[in-house]
C-alpha cells in the first residue's frame, strides 16, 4: 500500500537531497515516516501522531518563578518552522515537521523587565539535532537582565543600527552588481556567488584548518584577492568573448543563471548545507554607544565598510581610473570616442566589484554566518537595493543598500522576520511601479 | 424629417464652408522641445505639414531629425509640446496608437524582423487582423479569409518591390538595400496616411535608390504624405517637393529645395562654422 | 554496477508522470520565453499556486474541479502580478522581480500553524482520492521488469501526456495564429512591432499569463502525483530546471517542451544513479562526493546545460538557428 508520506527536509550535514532508492526521482525530497510514538507527557501542541518530534522547554527566572509569555522562534535552514510562546507555568513546546538539526532562538525582547539571557549570545541556537520520534528538550538560562526592559526607542535604535549595518554590507556588495551593468549592461545573476565565494575563501583559510587557522583580518584580505581573481576569470574567459561574439541580452542573462546554479552547487558540495560561523568574533555581548547597542564585531564592521565605501567613492570621483569607470557606466559609445579603453574599464570594474562583493560576504559572514547559499539569499535584496538606487550608479548602489537594509531590520518592529523577504520584494515591486529608474538612474536605460 | 417653423422672416445665414481637406495639415507640430540632460535635442517652435506632398528633413548629424521622428511617433516622450495628426491631437499617446491612426515610420537602422520570412514581415504589418486578438487566434473560421486576403495583397506589394521571389526566405538575409525596400513595404502594409521615412536610401546602391525614389513619387502620386529623412542631396533635390533644414535642434530653414540649398545659414551648419553645442 | 538498473530507472523516469508535469510547464515556458523573449525566473511559484489551489480548496472540504479552478485563478492574478509591473520596461526587470519570486512564497506558505490555511511546513496530504477513485486501471504493475508503473502511477502518466499533447496543440494553434506571428515579431524587435501598431504590452502580459497558468496545471499534477504538498515540494531551483528544458529542446519550437523534458529527465536520473551506484560500488572516493552529495550535482549538471547550451548550441535539439535570440542588434 502506498503509505502516504510527509515531505520533510532533513539537513543535518546533508544538502537538500537526501537518498532514497524510492520510485520517484528525488528532485523534491522524501523520506519515510519515522516510527509513530505517543508520548503523553508532552504539552499540548508539542507533537501529534504523525509529527511526534519536537522542542520543548521550560523558562524559570532565578528564583525558580516561572517566565510567561516569552517567545521562542524554531527555524530550519534560516526559514522559519514555527514559534511558541511561554505558557503560564513556564512551559513551552513546538511539534515540528520531522528529524533533523534546527536553528532556536529566544526573541530577547519579549523577555519582561529585569530578566535577561544569562548569555545574550546564546540567544540563538545553531544546531539542535532532533532523532527520529525526538521530544527534545531546550534550556535558556535566565537572570538578572542586563538590559532590563527594553524601551521601544531602544529597539527601534537597535534596529536602524543594524539595518545601517546591513545596508552597509549590502553597498559592499551591491556596488560591483551596479556598475557591471553600467559598463556592460549586463545584469549578472551569479553575483549572489562572488559574495559567497568572498566568505568560503575565508572561511578555508581561517577556521577550516586545511591551510592552517590563519586570523580572520587575513584571510579577509585573501578573499579579497581570490575574489578580484574570480572576477578576472569571469570577464576575460566568459563574457568578454561572449561580447565579441555579439551576444544579445537575453542570452547573456541565461549564462549568468546557469553559472549561478553550478556555483551555488559547487559550494554546495564543497562547503555542505550547514551554516558554519568563523572561529574568531563569534561570542560577543553589545556594546552601547548611546541607545544603540551593538555587538563589537557589528561596529567594526560599520566602521570598516563606511572607510572601504569612502576609499571607492574617493576613487571614483578622484582618480583617472574612477572617473573613466562613470564616464563608461553613464554613456559608453560617448567614452569611446573620448579615446577611452574601454575593455580595460571594463575588466577593472568586474575586478573591483568583484572583490568588493568578496568583502562583502565575509563581513556578512562575521555578522551571521556561512551558508552555502548566502549570496544567493542577499540577491534579491542586492537587486532591490540597485534598482532603489539607480542602476548603473556606484552612489545609487549606497543609496539604495542603505534604504533596503533599513527597511529590511526596520520591518521587524512591525512585522514577522520572517516575512522581510517580502519586504525586500515588496520595495521592488513599488519601484518598479513608480520610479523604474531608481533615485539616480536614468530613465532612457529603462526601457 | 420634421421642417422646422421658424418665427423669423429671414433664413440664417449660411456657415462659411469648411476649409478644403488639403488645407488642413496633415502633420502640424507645435512648440515641442526635448532635452537630454543639458543638451537640447530638439526645438521646434512650429512644423506644419502639407497633405499629399513630399517633405525632406535635411541637416548635420545630431540636429535632432531621428529624434524628431521618435517624438512624433511616441517612442519618446518631450518635456513640452503638442502636435496633431490628421487634425487629432496625439501628443504623448503611445508608438503603436500613433501608428495604427496612420503615422507609419521607419527606422534609421533597419528593422527588418530577420528571424522571421519576408512575407511574414509582410503580413505581420497587417492593419485590422482579427486573427491577432487572442480569442480569434484560437478559431482559424475566424481569420482564414482575412489572411488569404492579406497574402494576396502581400504578394502585390512584394512584386512592386521585385522581393516576390525572396518571399519566403528569413529577412536577415537580404542584402542591406533589399531591407530598406522590404521596410517600405512592410509600412505600406500597415495602410498609412503618413509614411516617415528614416533614411530610406542610407547605405543602398544606386539602382535601388532610383527604384525606391520611383516608389516614392508612385505614392505621393496616389495621396501619400512623406516625410523623410535624408542626407543624400541628390536624392532630396530631385523628389522633394518641400525642405526643412534642422540644426541644434531647430528649423533653420524651410522651403522649396533651391531655396535652402543656397540659404546661407544651411550651408554654415553643414561646414560646421557654427560652434556645436 | 547494475547499469541494467540505472538505465531501466532513467527511461522511467523519463517518460513518467513527473516528466509530463515538467514538459507541461516547459510548453508555458516556452511561450513565454521561446515565442515571446520574456525571461520568467518565477515559474516555480506559478506550479506551487497551481499546487496549493488544488490541495487548499480539497482540504477546506471543496471539490477536486473547484481547486482546479482556483489554482487557475491563483496563476492568472500572479501573472498580472509579475507582469503589470515589469512588461513595460526592459526584459531585465521581469527576471529580477520574479527571481525571488519563488523563495517569497515558499515563505509565506511555512508561516502559518498546523491549522493555518496552507498549514506551514506541515503541508496538505490526502487531497487527490477523487483523482485515483477515476482510475480505470486495475492494481499491479505495467511494463517491463524495472521499467513499470503502478496502477497509479500510470493513471497519473496517462493523463498527464494527455494534458500535454492537448496543451502543445493548443499553443501550436495559437502560434500559428496572427497573434502568434505577431509575438514572433515581438521577440524580436518590439519597436518594429510598435511602429506597426501592436501593442506589445498587451500581447506580453497575454503570454506571460497562458503560460503562468500552464505552470499552474503542472504544479496541479505533481502534487496529485505525490498526493502532498508541502512548501518545500517546490524548491526555487525548479525554474531553472523548466529552464533548461526549454532550452534543450528549442526555445519556440513546437515539440521542444517534450523532447526536453523526456531527454532531461533521462539524463539527470541516469547521473543520478549512476554516481549513486559509482559510489556505492566505489568507483568515486567518498572523499569526493558521496552519496548525499549526488542531489547537488544533478543542479550543477543543469547548470552547465544551461551555460553550454545558450553557447554552443541555443536552438537546442529541435529549434532552428536561425530563429534564435542569439545576437545583438
Amino acid at each position: 500500500m502506498l503509505a502516504l508520506t510527509g515531505v520533510f527536509v532533513v539537513t543535518a550535514a546533508t544538502p537538500v537531497w537526501p537518498q532514497t532508492d524510492d520510485a520517484e526521482p528525488p528532485v523534491e525530497t522524501e523520506d519515510a515516516e519515522p516510527p509513530v510514538e505517543a508520548d503523553t507527557s508532552e504539552p499540548a501542541g508539542a507533537g501529534s501522531v504523525e509529527h511526534p518530534e519536537s522542542l520543548r522547554g521550560t523558562l524559570r527566572d532565578p528564583d525558580g518563578q516561572p517566565v510567561v509569555g516569552v517567545e521562542v522562534v524554531v527555524s530550519q535552514d534560516g526559514t522559519e518552522v514555527g514559534r511558541a510562546e511561554s505558557g503560564t507555568d513556564g512551559a513551552w513546546a513546538l511539534g515540528l515537521p520531522g528529524p533533523g538539526s534546527y536553528q532556536v532562538t529566544l526573541l530577547v525582547e519579549t523577555l519582561p523587565t529585569g530578566i535577561g539571557l544569562r548569555n545574550p549570545d546564546r540567544s540563538t541556537l545553531l544546531d539542535v539535532r532532533v532523532q527520529p520520534g525526538q521530544s527534545r528538550p531546550i534550556s535558556f538560562a535566565l537572570g538578572e537582565g542586563r538590559v532590563s526592559g527594553i524601551s521601544r526607542v531602544t529597539r527601534f535604535a537597535n534596529l536602524a543600527a543594524d539595518g545601517v549595518r546591513l545596508g552597509l554590507i549590502l553597498a559592499l556588495a551591491s556596488i560591483g552588481l551596479s556598475l557591471i551593468f553600467g559598463v556592460t549592461g549586463l545584469v549578472n545573476f551569479a553575483h549572489g556567488e562572488l559574495v559567497t565565494f568572498g566568505a568560503l575563501v575565508a572561511y578555508f583559510f581561517s577556521a577550516s584548518g586545511a591551510v592552517g587557522n590563519m586570523p580572520l583580518v587575513m584571510a579577509t584580505i585573501l578573499a579579497a584577492v581570490f575574489g578580484g581573481m574570480a572576477g578576472f576569470g569571469l570577464e576575460r574567459g566568459l563574457f568578454r568573448p561572449l561580447r565579441r561574439r555579439r551576444t544579445g541580452n537575453v542570452s547573456l542573462i541565461v549564462v549568468t543563471i546557469g553559472l549561478s546554479l553550478m556555483l551555488r552547487h559547487i559550494f554546495l558540495v564543497v562547503f555542505a548545507g550547514r551554516p558554519r560561523p568563523f572561529d574568531e568574533f563569534t561570542i560577543q555581548t553589545g556594546f552601547a554607544i548611546g541607545p544603540v547597542s551593538l555587538r563589537p564585531k557589528d561596529w567594526a564592521i560599520i566602521v570598516l565598510c563606511s572607510l572601504l565605501l569612502l576609499l571607492v567613492g574617493i576613487m571614483l570621483q578622484r582618480t583617472r581610473l574612477g572617473t573613466a569607470m562613470r564616464a563608461v557606466a553613464d554613456n559608453r559609445d560617448l567614452a569611446e570616442s573620448s579615446g577611452i579603453d574601454v575593455d580595460r574599464i571594463i575588466m577593472a570594474t568586474w575586478v573591483m566589484g568583484a572583490m568588493l562583493a568578496a568583502v562583502g560576504g565575509v563581513f556578512q559572514g562575521i555578522s551571521e554566518t556561512v551558508v552555502w547559499d548566502m549570496g544567493f539569499t542577499l540577491l534579491l535584496l542586492m537587486f532591490a537595493a540597485v534598482i532603489l538606487g539607480g542602476i548603473g550608479t556606484a552612489y545609487g548602489a549606497l543609496v539604495g543598500a542603505l534604504v533596503i537594509g533599513l527597511a529590511s531590520q526596520l520591518s521587524t518592529y512591525w512585522i514577522s522576520p520572517k516575512f522581510r523577504i517580502g519586504v525586500g520584494l515588496a520595495v521592488l515591486i513599488v519601484v518598479v511601479l513608480l520610479r523604474p529608474q531608481g533615485i539616480m538612474g536614468r530613465r532612457e536605460r529603462v526601457g | 424629417m420634421p421642417t422646422e417653423q421658424s418665427g423669423h422672416s429671414s433664413p440664417p445665414p449660411p456657415s462659411p464652408p469648411p476649409p478644403p481637406p488639403s488645407a488642413i495639415p496633415i502633420l502640424r507640430i507645435e512648440r515641442l522641445r526635448k532635452q537630454f540632460g543639458g543638451i537640447v535635442a530638439v526645438d521646434v517652435e512650429r512644423l506644419d505639414v502639407a497633405r499629399g506632398t513630399i517633405t525632406a528633413l535635411v541637416g548635420p548629424n545630431g540636429a535632432g531629425k531621428t529624434t524628431l521622428f521618435n517624438l512624433v511617433c511616441g517612442f519618446d516622450r518631450p518635456q513640452s509640446g503638442s502636435w496633431f495628426f490628421d487634425g487629432r491631437d496625439v501628443s504623448g499617446r503611445p508608438a503603436h496608437r500613433i501608428a495604427r491612426s496612420g503615422m507609419i515610420r521607419t527606422f534609421q537602422l533597419t528593422k527588418a524582423l530577420s528571424k522571421m520570412s519576408v512575407l511574414d514581415n509582410m503580413l505581420v504589418a497587417g492593419a485590422a487582423q482579427r486573427g491577432e486578438h487572442l480569442l480569434s487566434g484560437l478559431v482559424p473560421p475566424t481569420w482564414r479569409s482575412q489572411e488569404r486576403a492579406l497574402v494576396d495583397r502581400a504578394a502585390v506589394m512584394l512584386e512592386r518591390f521585385e522581393l516576390d521571389r525572396m518571399a519566403s526566405e528569413y529577412a536577415g538575409t537580404l542584402s542591406g538595400g533589399q531591407r530598406k525596400l522590404l521596410e517600405l513595404a512592410r509600412a505600406l502594409m500597415a495602410e498609412p496616411s503618413m509614411l516617415l521615412l528614416d533614411e530610406p536610401t542610407a547605405g543602398v546602391n544606386p539602382v535601388l535608390v532610383q527604384s525606391i525614389l520611383t516608389h516614392v513619387l508612385a505614392l505621393r502620386d496616389d495621396g501619400m504624405t512623406i516625410l523623410f529623412v535624408e542626407h543624400n542631396m541628390d536624392v532630396v533635390m530631385s523628389i522633394s517637393g518641400r525642405v526643412v533644414c534642422m540644426a541644434e535642434g531647430r528649423v533653420i530653414a524651410d522651403g522649396s529645395p533651391d531655396a535652402v540649398a543656397a540659404d546661407e545659414a544651411v550651408i554654415d551648419a553643414y561646414l560646421g562654422r557654427r560652434r556645436e553645442a | 554496477m547494475d547499469i541494467v538498473a540505472v538505465l531501466a530507472d532513467s527511461f522511467r523516469t523519463a517518460f513518467g508522470p513527473i516528466a509530463a508535469a515538467y514538459a507541461l510547464a516547459a510548453v508555458g515556458l516556452n511561450l513565454h520565453f521561446g515565442y515571446t523573449g520574456l525571461l520568467n525566473f518565477g515559474h516555480v511559484a506559478f506550479m506551487m499556486t497551481g499546487a496549493y489551489g488544488v490541495a487548499v480548496t480539497v482540504d477546506q472540504g471543496g471539490p477536486l474541479w473547484l481547486g482546479f479552478i482556483v489554482g487557475v485563478v491563483g496563476a492568472v492574478v500572479l501573472g498580472l502580478l509579475f507582469g503589470l509591473p515589469t512588461l513595460r520596461l526592459r526584459v531585465e526587470y521581469l527576471a529580477i522581480v520574479t527571481i525571488a519570486a519563488g523563495e517569497v512564497l515558499r515563505t509565506l506558505l511555512r508561516s502559518g500553524g498546523e491549522s493555518s490555511l496552507t498549514r506551514g511546513v506541515f503541508g496538505i496530504q490526502r487531497f487527490a482520492d477523487d483523482f485515483f477513485a477515476a482510475n480505470p486501471f486495475d492494481r499491479g504493475s505495467y511494463g517491463w521488469g524495472r521499467f513499470a508503473y503502478s496502477e497509479r502511477g500510470l493513471w497519473v502518466l496517462v493523463i498527464g501526456w494527455s494534458l500535454v499533447a492537448l496543451v502543445t496543440l493548443v499553443v501550436v494553434q495559437l502560434a500559428r495564429s496572427p497573434w502568434g506571428r505577431v509575438l514572433r515579431a515581438i521577440r524580436e524587435d518590439e519597436d518594429a512591432a510598435r511602429s506597426l501598431g501592436k501593442n506589445v504590452f498587451v500581447y506580453k502580459l497575454q503570454s506571460l499569463v497562458i503560460g503562468g497558468v500552464l505552470g499552474a496545471l503542472a504544479g496541479m499534477l505533481l502534487a496529485i502525483d505525490r498526493q502532498s504538498v508541502n512548501p518545500d515540494t517546490f524548491l526555487p531551483v525548479l525554474t531553472f530546471a523548466v529552464f533548461a528544458i526549454v532550452i534543450l529542446g528549442g526555445p519556440g519550437s513546437r515539440l521542444g517542451p517534450v523532447v526536453g523534458a523526456i531527454v532531461y529527465w533521462f539524463v539527470i536520473q541516469f547521473t543520478d544513479r549512476f554516481l549513486r551506484e559509482a559510489i556505492a560500488v566505489g568507483w568515486i572516493p567518498e572523499s569526493v562526493i558521496d552519496s548525499t552529495d549526488v542531489g547537488a550535482v544533478r543542479f550543477v549538471l543543469v547548470g552547465a546545460m544551461l551555460m553550454g547550451l545558450i553557447i554552443w548550441r541555443p536552438q537546442g535539439l529541435l529549434g532552428r538557428r536561425e530563429e534564435v535570440l542569439l545576437d545583438a542588434d
